[in-house]
Formats: structure tokens, sequence, C-alpha cells
């Protein structure tokens, strides 16, 4: 095998993720088809159920705003070379950060909770990052398994906090008391009926405002600043940061503790936003979609947002396509999850020598290799 | 009930616990000593625990459903194999990929087939399962205080594939320390240009390491549906197949410390089970989430240097070009 063909750069950043999608929705189909279904009636069902209706669309951008925060997680750390796998465990912890806010100064105003709840959530999920960064940094374990232990470790703590210590009394199913309506997020529908547009009642709210401002925030960070050059140079070539002055371990702290944070916001939306409470597992899998939204999104915040509307797209959708093909359940969505993690990510180069060969022959490229 | 009898109880249980993980940590051994990460554990094995229910279900036979285990198992490491060392993926993505996909098909496929809410039927019938084994005198011989007890909980009354389990680890001990195969699978994970260089294809012994993985992943799925359990239900390896990998991780990729890392784990998920809500003399309730977490905080605990040194295979999760 070569090393992977290069592309220009139109391609390499619209064409091949989108060959690469819809080689994933093709299998996709074809299992649809094998389960017995039509794939053309799923995926109107689906697209429908996604974006039919302004309830709809809601939904679709609530399930987004999670995935964003995990996505900008695992695209920050990429960038760094880290591969951030801890990202439910750091989310499960960030939320835990959040919810004990909300449920401890229940009788604080608004606009006192909201960013200790912001801070709770970024330093317990940073808090969360640090010590498998610390370990990766300092003494070389692998981030990747630390990051998973860690996931496993979480839950445990979680458990045991929430069967033990957080649960209401006299409650069987092990979840908080409710936070008191001060300490709980606006929904987005309440505020944009305040200027007068009317809008569906949704579990979409203002953390959605809150991950869109975390994608511009990253992408200040990683391109316009010297830190985010730094982050890139130590990712891109540990060693010649080295001689540029940089400390690649220091670098893999700081971008892990910036990952865990981001991962960490899941619970302003999930928890503070529309749950308001804390509950048994959460982020149920936002870690691991993460993953699948960066590799689309190619790392960049701009390919997260619609990455993760994608696979906001395709929780709401598929609890529609679950609801009206007695055939098909939930667990789909996660066949799809799982098909376009391995086309964009593990097989990303299938398509890419055939496309290099296709647009040099048709497209004159001037560039000799 | 008296002390000995809880132990010798406690261990037959722990043996239980131990196989599927031994052989999913046996077959991450050969992938991640052949430089292939092996983060697809968990899929393989679930993979295999659906595949094998569904066709002892259907033809009633658990040696049918064995084979059906192995095959899908094999058939998702040749997916692996394909990306990661074919197109050079991401090792790690290409793990995940698998995992989170098999998560969802499994139940897909069961809820399309079988229609009962995402399972397989139960496994009733003679032959549909392995059942355990009960060796001559076993029962005879519970009346013996102590060398029969340990005969008749620990040595008799496991299924086949326990044994199966115990046998494997010095055959791939002797396979992958004594044979000229496991000297180059080795070699591969290590210095992969050295062996291309000695003429010998890197691809071709990366696939062999990862199919052999995915075999073993099968019988690990096969015993948690059909031996462990009586069919397939939703996410039942419960991240058994990174419990592997941990083990094999502190086990420092060698087979008898594996072993012992899976029994360790084993023990403390027995434990964990045993000691559900008793109190304890001194310490009182030990909390079952702190056991559960015990190997996850153990294996973080050696990758950090506190507990010996684990060096991984020097070109894990590089995958090889020729060019550089």
């Amino acid at each position: 095998m070569s090393t992977p063909a290069k592309l220009p750069r139109w391609a390499e950043l619209g064409l091949l993720p989108a060959i690469n999608l819809l080689a994933a929705l093709l299998l996709s189909g074809v299992i649809i088809k094998v389960i017995g279904e039509s794939p053309w009636a799923a995926l109107k069902l689906m697209a429908d159920g996604a974006f039919g209706s302004q309830e709809s669309v809601g939904y679709t951008l609530y399930y987004s705003t999670n995935f964003i925060f995990t996505g900008l997680a695992v695209a920050v750390a990429y960038h760094a070379g880290l591969f951030n796998i801890g990202g439910d465990g750091q989310a499960y912890l960030g939320g835990l950060g959040t919810g004990l806010v909300c449920l401890w100064l229940g009788s604080w105003p608004f606009w006192a909770v909201l960013p200790l709840a912001v801070i709770a959530g970024a330093v317990f999920g940073a808090a969360w990052a640090f010590i498998p960064a610390y370990l990766q940094a300092r003494r070389g374990s692998h981030i990747v398994i630390t990051t998973i232990m860690f996931n496993f470790i979480a839950s445990a703590l979680m458990t045991w906090l929430l069967v033990n210590i957080l649960i209401k009394p006299g409650q069987q199913s092990p979840e908080s008391r409710e936070f008191a309506p001060n300490a709980t997020l606006p929904g987005l529908h309440t505020l944009l009926g305040k200027i007068g547009i009317p809008f569906t009642s949704t579990p979409l709210n203002l953390a959605f405002l809150f991950a869109l401002a975390a994608g511009v925030l990253v992408w200040v960070l990683v391109w316009r600043t010297r830190w985010g050059y730094a982050l890139r140079v130590a990712g891109q070539n540990s060693a010649a940061a080295v001689y540029a002055g940089i400390r690649p371990s220091r670098i893999t702290i700081q971008a892990m503790l910036l990952s865990g944070a981001l991962a960490g916001l899941l619970g302003l939306n999930e928890l503070m936003g529309s749950q308001h409470r804390i509950l048994l597992d959460f982020p149920a899998g936002a870690g691991f979609v993460g993953i699948a939204v960066a590799l689309m999104g190619r790392n960049h915040p701009v390919g997260i947002f619609f990455a993760a509307v994608l696979f906001g797209a395709l929780m709401q959708g598929g609890s529609q396509l679950s609801f009206d093909m007695p055939r098909v359940n939930r667990d789909m969505v996660v066949v799809i999850q799982g098909l376009v993690i391995l086309f964009c990510g593990a097989l990303e180069n299938v398509f890419r020598g055939p496309l290099a060969t296709l647009l040099a022959r048709f497209g004159g490229r001037k560039d000799a290799p | 009930m008296e002390t000995y009898t809880l132990i010798v109880l406690l261990l037959a249980a722990t043996i239980r616990v131990a196989t599927p993980l031994l052989l999913a940590a046996i077959a991450g051994l050969f992938s991640e000593r052949s430089g292939v990460i092996a983060l697809g554990l968990e899929g393989m094995m679930l993979g295999a625990a659906f595949a094998s229910a569904a066709v002892a279900a259907v033809s009633g036979s658990a040696w049918l459903g064995l084979v059906a285990g192995i095959v899908t198992a094999m058939a998702l490491a040749l997916l692996l194999a394909y990306a990661c060392v074919t197109h050079r993926g991401n090792q790690v993505v290409a793990g995940m990929a698998v995992n989170i996909m098999v998560a969802g098909l499994g139940p897909s496929l069961a809820l399309a087939w079988f229609n009962l809410g995402g399972q397989t039927p139960q496994l009733e019938g003679v032959g549909q399962r392995f059942l355990a084994l009960h060796w001559p005198g076993a029962e005879a011989a519970r009346a013996v205080p102590l060398p029969g007890l340990l005969y008749a909980e620990l040595l008799s009354g496991h299924n086949l594939v326990v044994y199966f389990a115990a046998v494997l680890v010095p055959i791939s001990a002797w396979v992958l320390f004594r044979t000229r195969f496991g000297l180059r699978l080795r070699a591969v994970g290590e210095n992969p240009s050295a062996v291309d260089t000695a003429g010998i294809s890197v691809a071709r012994l990366r696939y062999q390491a990862v199919l052999i993985s995915g075999a073993l992943c099968g019988v690990a799925g096969t015993y948690l549906s059909t031996a462990a359990s009586s069919g397939f239900v939703r996410d039942m390896t419960a991240g058994k197949g990174y419990l592997a990998l941990a083990a094999l991780i502190f086990g420092k990729w060698k087979p008898y410390p594996t072993l012992g890392a899976c029994l360790l784990f084993a023990f403390t998920d027995a434990l964990a089970t045993r000691l559900q809500g008793v109190a304890l003399p001194l310490v009182g309730v030990i909390p079952v989430q702190f056991i559960l977490a015990l190997p996850y905080v153990l294996t973080v605990l050696l990758l950090a240097g506190f507990v010996g040194t684990a060096v991984a295979p020097k070109a894990i999760g590089v995958p090889y070009s020729k060019e550089k």
C-alpha cells in the first residue's frame, strides 16, 4: 500500500466525507432491506421525523447540542494528536458538577446559578480528563486505554453516588430530586416567544446557544491564537514542536483539560436544560457519537455543527422510524452511527485513492506529486 | 454455610466469570502482539453471542451455534483487518465502529427475525446449550469435605468452553513463544520493517493474527449466550471486551500473567456479587460499585507505572507502510 493520496482541499473537506457518508447510508439501506422494510420509506420517515415540523426540528437540535459538545471535545484532543475516548465519562462527571450546583443553589437567582453551573460542569469534566492527560504526558500511559478505563470508573462512581447519596429519599429509581425552577435553563421556545417568534415547546433550550458559542470559542482558540498554533504543531509533529520551544507534554494536559471541559458541558443541555435532575447514564453514549461527529466534521467547528445536526436528526428520525415501522427499533440508529464511524473514519482511505485518480484525470491537477 | 464451602463456591463462580474474559483477552493478545490494537473485542464477542444464540435457537444445535459465532466474529475481524491493515485506517476508530455497529445490529436483526423485542428465543431444548459436564463420581465426592468439594465444584461441573479456555493458555503460550509463526507474529508487532526485510508479508501476518483473535472472540461470545445464559439479550457483553483488554494489559501482553489478571478480575466480580449488602468486620459494607471498578483502577495504576511496568508491543497502533 502506498501513502494516502492527496486530494484538493474542497474534495478533502466536502466530497470525500459526502461519499463516505453515502456509502454508510447505502449499507444501512441494505440492512433495512434485509430486515424486510423499504429503505426509501425508512429514509422518508426519518427525514420527516427529524425536520418535518417545528417540534421535530426542536428535538433534532436538542440532540445535536449534546453532540456539538462531545464532537468539539474529540476535535480539540485530536488537534493535539490525542484520542479522547473518555467523552462519556467526562460528560457524566461534568453533569454531576452542573447538577450539584443546581441542587445546592436552588434558592439563588438564575443569573447567579447559570455561570456557576457552567463553570462546575467544565471544571468537573476537565478534572476527569486530567488524570488520563497527566498519565499520558508524564508517564506515557496510553490515553486511549486510560480514558476507556475512566469511562467505567465514572460509571461505577456515579451509580454509587446516585444509589446511595444523591437519591431522593423515599424513591425507588436512582435519581436526584428535581432542580428548583430558577436552576433550570429556559427552553428556546420561551426565549423565542419573548422576542415575538412563536415556537412549539420542545426540550431545545438555551444550552444550544452555549454549544454554538463553544464552537466559536474552539475555532478562535485553535486557529487564531498562539496557543492553538502550539497545540496543532505538537499534534502534527511533537519532535518539531520541541525545537520550536513548545512543550508537548504541557500541551497534552492543556488540550485534554479543554476537551474534558467541553464534554463536561453536556450536562447543561441534558440535565439543566431538559431532565431537571441527575439520573443514571444520562450521557447515553454521546461521548462515542462525538467521535463520529468529529470524524465527519473533519475536526472543524463548522463541520462539527453540521455533523452534529446530522446525528441529532438520526436520533430524532430514528425514534420516529421505530414508532412507525414495527420491524425496526431504535437500535437501527446505533447501526447507522457505527457505519458512519466505519466509513468516515476507519475506511476513509478506501475511496481516497480512486477519487484522487479520477480528479487528476478530469481535473487536470497541475501540482505533480 | 461453612467458610471453606463459601470459598470453594466463590472460586467456582470466579472460573465461570473468567472464561469469556480469558478467551477475549487471549484473542486480544494475538492481535496486539501483531501490532493491531484490540479494541474490537467487545463487538466481535457481541456479534458472536447473537449469531450463536440465533443459530442454536433455529437449528437446535449448540455446536452449529458455535460455528455461526466463530464465523460471525471472524467476518468482523476480517472487516477490521481490511480497514486497519489493507487501508491503514485508524485502529481505534475501526474498533469503536465495529463495537457500536454490532451493538445496534444484534437487537435490530433479533427483532426482525424473532420479534421478541431485540432478544433471541430462550434456548430450552436439549443440545441447544453447552451445559455443565459432570465428571465421574463428582456427586459422590461432594460428601468428602475438602478435596471432594474441590473436585466436584472446581474440576467438574463446568461446560466444555471452560475447559477449552483453560487449555488455550498453554497452547497460545506455546504458539507465541515456541513456534516460528509466533516469533514472526511478535516481531511484526515490534519491528515490522525487519520482518518485511526478511521477505515475510507484514499484512499477511497481521491478517492471520486478527482472524485468530476473531475466532477466539467467537468462542467467547458463544459462551456468553449459549453456555452462561440461554439466549442473546441486548448489550450482553456489558463491557467484557474492554475488561479483557484491561486484563491483557494487566497481564503485560503475556499469556500466563493474562490468565492471572483474568482470574483476579473475575474474582473481584464474583466477590462483588457475594458481598452485596453484607457488612464485613472492621470495614462495614463495601459498596459493590467500588469492587466492580477495581479492575479498571488497577489497570490505570499499572499503566501509570505504580504497579510494575507494562510495555506494549512497539509497533502497536501504527499502520505499516513500506515507503517509510
